[in-house]
């Protein structure tokens, strides 16, 4: 058995009478791609958010590596890494100096942080746009950038929030080579999104519909159970299951 | 700790980069301290004069003559009837109209005294009064004048006094070095809250807020980073500022210039508390401005700066006790005009030590890394 | 006509629904006109006056009483000397030194013109001036009516009488000031604020893509600012009537429909501002930096524009708020009618036109992009 480096217990959240998050409960193993699937709204950010330590649970508990998420929200934050659905890099700095400031700001050394930036430039043949502003580059460049951002403190958790939502199918093809070479180095990466084909990606997948967990398997395993030709399939049959209740 | 000098270099970087503000932030002190200075003068020296003279002797001329004569009065028009006359004081073209009663000249050889009536727009209260008593001056001047040429009959005295008035501190009566320090004061202030209210909102409009969030950065750190730069900022505007007065109007600092400084420092603070204050709660960008606009619009028309702030109401003057800028137009003055002392503003200094750690302690708590 | 209607509707509805944004409208101007209404003021009031009476005698005390009976003046201090004086000064409990020479009452009865010094604190050189010219003219007319103890040679006496506002009163030439300076900034700022903020977020290029006109774009953006500006204008005119006494003796027609013409300035200005800004914050500088500090400096609110060197007087000219003032002066204080005001109204008319080509020759190459 893997060290569970993510664990959910009956994680809620409530806005008013709105419940975002309904008792959510899982666990992830060490380098683990687990994905979490869902339509828009049906909870994925909300849960991802109070994981990261970004958003205070209602009710419920979680760790991530190791730490209470309500009560150690900082020890948390130091263990991850975390790309947001908004882009995060500052539009008005260069490449190389947004990572100089977030590889400040988790304490790396200079040369530390443009040695691992020029390296992973390098994999991602974007070494020449180093030096230029951000705020000048193609949205594909962007969410690749974003990644590696995250990936600079070589956390050994990454939490990406709808990395690919509005790129090309070939940029989201090149992004999910990426996500594997980080998993291959024992990163475990939870990931939302909600393009049912990106979850065939994953190792294992939960579907989120209306805030609780639907269905928690290997997408293998969950076409068997749902007797469906693809992800997109199984999802349908859940969907179609809640709203028949 | 460790983080706290990315922050502050990846603010200046942005500052740097950002092709609008950064000339605005050295040009204003140069343009707002040559529009103010020259704009702000309460001084009345121009009173346009309309005559109603029903008299038209030479003792009758010889008055208005006197008026004009002295450097406040432009005659402006003579009118045959005082209806007339006031059509210009309704225009605005004329301040004051001066009506001569038929008969002066005779009356007063006849030694009776004669009644000139002065008519003053008093739309401006206080050039209404300052206008009449400058009338006042000269009738009285021209009446001692008279006397001087007479022959005055056994027993009749001219009863009169002579009035001598001295300025001091400043004996040339230069509004400029009364304005300047508290103009500075001012663009020191709206700079420095404006930069720091918008930023933080910026970060949050722009998702960049929710990167640093997950990071390890503490709050502490966070609003410290945000502060520094902005102080370094004005800090150099304030010095630029001073250099801009000392080459325009040749005003230096009397007292001492590490006071001032020193005095500044914990200002700026106190004011980089507030501007970030409230950018934590605030929404948007449009009410992080608007409620920036609405404070810094009420702390600078009471601060004393135009008008004097010993004549407001009692709520005000409570309401005032509250006014950063208040307090530090105040100690730009003494320091830069009076030559005053540490000990001198002590007082201020102490209460302006508490503004900084009360907003500042208020900014922290109030900004939360964590939402919900 | 009814797309346009649609898009006015939306626009209120987007104003509506933002509780805080409305409260900023609305609360903001009534606070300030309130506060400013209240706390802006240059009366002379008690100022403390430090004498130092040589002679002692009748007149001199006589002449004491009459200063510490004016509303202006209260004897602070009795001062044995010119230093005592001083340190009243630095001490900033007497701002006024009024110094009465040795036998004062003798020579003043006996026509030798004795030499009264008044010095004051002059620190703040505008208030010391003003200090001084009133102390002078109490002094003169006590002189006067003096006058009556002896056979008094002949003269002639001024009888000032105050026109339009005879109790000198601060507010009326503050308020009308007030007005104009809050409208100015509250519409142009608000307007500005929300085109910059569409351009920011991305909005506006969705309207551009919409069949909207782009006539219908911005003036359905516009109209609900617009009536929104007129009915803060009505609200701060009633505020100044009945909290400030100020009196409305012009033309009740003429006064709404230039407050109609100006808040069409302000939102004239406000889109133009927009369109050469691109971010919220430039918009706010602009706003700020342009509108703020030359609207309260040379509109003639708080400083007299006939005092100004040449080149801020024609500057002058260009400030809306200025005509916007004059206008209100005139309507509501000297019950002035169009025979006077037709040239504020019509220059105040002339800018707004300016800067409305100029704002819509500026946004529509945007537009097109």
């Amino acid at each position: 058995m893997k060290e569970k480096v993510i664990t959910s217990n009956k994680l809620s959240r409530k806005f008013g009478d709105f419940v975002a998050v309904d008792e959510v409960t899982f666990e992830v193993s060490k380098g683990e791609i687990f994905g979490f699937l869902g339509a828009n709204g049906a909870g994925k950010t909300t849960a991802m958010r109070m994981l990261c330590g970004l958003l205070a649970p209602s009710s419920g508990s979680a760790t991530v590596a190791g730490y209470d998420v309500s009560t150690q929200p900082e020890m948390v934050k130091k263990n991850i890494g975390y790309m947001s659905q908004k882009f995060s890099m500052y539009e008005d700095l260069t490449v190389k100096e947004n990572f100089l400031f977030y590889g400040g700001v988790y304490g790396l050394k200079r040369k530390a942080i443009i040695e691992r930036l020029s390296m992973m430039l390098g994999l991602l043949n974007l070494s020449h746009v180093m030096n230029s502003l951000v705020g000048s580059l193609p949205l594909g460049w962007k969410q690749k950038l974003s990644f590696s951002l995250a990936m600079l403190h070589q956390p050994g958790i990454i939490f990406l929030d709808e990395p690919t939502g509005g790129v090309d199918p070939i940029t989201r093809r090149q992004f999910w080579d990426l996500i594997y070479e980080a998993a291959y180095d024992g990163i475990t990466i939870f990931v939302t999104t909600h393009y049912m084909d990106e979850a065939e990606y994953c190792d294992r997948v939960s579907i989120m519909v209306d805030g609780s967990i639907k269905a928690l398997d290997s997408p293998e395993n969950l076409r068997k159970t749902y007797n469906a030709a693809s992800m997109d399939g199984v999802f349908q049959e859940l969907a179609r299951g809640t709203s028949t209740k | 700790m460790r983080a706290l000098p990315h922050i502050i270099r990846k603010e200046f970087r942005q500052i740097s980069r950002n092709k609008v503000m950064l000339p605005l932030l050295f040009l204003m002190p140069i343009l707002q301290l040559m529009v103010l200075s020259y704009a702000a003068d309460f001084e009345v020296k121009n009173v346009n004069l309309v005559v109603v003279d029903l008299d038209k002797s030479s003792t009758s001329q010889r008055l208005i003559t006197k008026f004009t004569a002295s450097d406040y009065f432009t005659l402006v028009g003579s009118f045959e009837s005082t209806a007339l006359a006031m059509q210009e004081i309704e225009k605005e073209n004329a301040d004051l109209i001066l009506c001569i009663p038929k008969d002066m000249a005779q009356d007063l050889d006849k030694l009776m005294p004669v009644n000139v009536q002065l008519l003053l727009n008093a739309v401006n209260n206080q050039k209404a009064a300052i206008a009449s008593n400058y009338s006042l001056q000269i009738i009285h001047a021209w009446n001692t004048d008279r006397f001087k040429d007479m022959t005055l009959p056994p027993g009749v005295l001219p009863l009169t006094v002579d009035i001598r008035d001295s300025y001091w501190y400043n004996s040339q009566l230069n509004y400029k070095t009364f304005m300047v320090p508290g103009i500075l004061a001012i663009l020191v202030t709206m700079l420095t809250a404006f930069l720091s209210s918008i930023n933080i909102i910026r970060e949050r409009e722009m998702g960049t807020i929710e990167q640093l969030n997950v990071s390890p950065i503490t709050k502490f750190e966070f609003i410290l980073g945000k502060i520094i730069p902005f102080w370094i900022i004005g800090m150099l505007v304030m010095s630029f500022g001073l250099v801009v007065a000392y080459l325009l109007f040749g005003i230096t600092v009397s007292g001492s210039l590490f006071t001032l400084y020193a005095f500044l420092a914990v200002y700026l603070v106190a004011i980089l508390g507030i501007g970030i204050l409230i950018s934590t709660v605030t929404e948007t960008q449009q009410q992080a401005m608007f409620i920036t606009w609405f404070c810094i619009v009420i702390f600078l028309l009471l601060s004393g700066l135009f008008t004097p702030v010993d004549s407001i109401p009692e709520w005000a003057k409570i309401l005032n006790l509250f006014n950063p800028i208040k307090y530090f137009v105040e100690v730009m003055r003494m320091i830069m005009l009076k030559g005053s002392s540490f000990m001198d503003i002590r007082h201020h200094f102490l209460v302006m030590v508490g503004f900084a750690i009360v907003y500042n302690v208020m900014a922290i708590r109030s900004y939360s890394k964590t939402s919900g | 006509m009814k797309q346009y209607l649609a898009f006015v509707k939306k626009e209120f509805r987007h104003i509506f629904r933002d509780k805080r944004t409305l409260l900023i409208l609305f609360g903001m101007p009534v606070a300030q006109v309130m506060i400013f209404g209240f706390a802006l003021n240059n009366e002379i009031d008690n100022a403390g006056v430090a004498i130092y009476d040589m002679s002692g005698d009748y007149e001199s005390t006589l002449l004491q009483n009459r200063l510490n009976a004016s509303s202006y003046f209260f004897i602070e201090r009795e001062c044995e000397s010119t230093d005592c004086i001083e340190e009243s000064f630095r001490q900033g409990k007497a701002r006024v030194g009024i110094i009465i020479p040795h036998n004062f009452g003798k020579d003043l009865l006996t026509g030798q013109k004795p030499e009264i010094k008044i010095v004051s604190d002059a620190s703040d050189p505008n208030q010391a001036q003003v200090l001084t010219s009133y102390a002078t003219a109490i002094i003169l007319s006590h002189v006067r009516d003096r006058a009556s103890v002896v056979q008094q040679a002949p003269v002639v006496n001024a009888i000032p009488r105050m026109i339009f506002n005879p109790e000198l009163k601060a507010v009326y030439m503050f308020v009308p000031g007030v007005m104009g300076f809050i409208l100015l900034l509250v519409s142009a700022m608000m307007t500005s604020l929300t085109i910059a903020r569409e351009k920011e977020l991305g909005t506006m290029e969705l309207l551009l893509v919409s069949p909207l006109r782009s006539w219908h774009i911005i003036f359905g953006k516009v109209t609900p600012y617009w009536l929104l500006s007129f009915m803060n204008a009505i609200i701060v005119v009633l505020l100044g009537i009945t909290v400030f006494d100020m009196p409305m003796n012009g033309s009740v027609p003429l006064l709404l429909a230039s407050c109609l013409l100006f808040s069409l300035t302000a939102l004239a200005l406000g889109i133009f501002i927009s369109s050469k800004a691109n971010s919220q914050m430039t918009a706010m500088f602009v706003s700020m930096m342009g509108l703020l500090l030359p609207t309260i400096l040379l509109s003639g609110f708080i400083f007299p524009i006939e005092n100004m060197p040449i080149v801020l007087r024609v500057i002058s000219n260009i400030i809306p708020a200025k005509w916007f003032i004059l206008i209100i002066k005139g309507l509501m204080i000297k019950g002035s009618g169009m025979s006077i005001l037709w040239k504020p109204i019509s220059i105040l008319a002339f800018i707004t036109l300016l800067f409305g080509i100029a704002a819509i020759k500026n946004v529509k190459p945007r537009l097109n992009q």
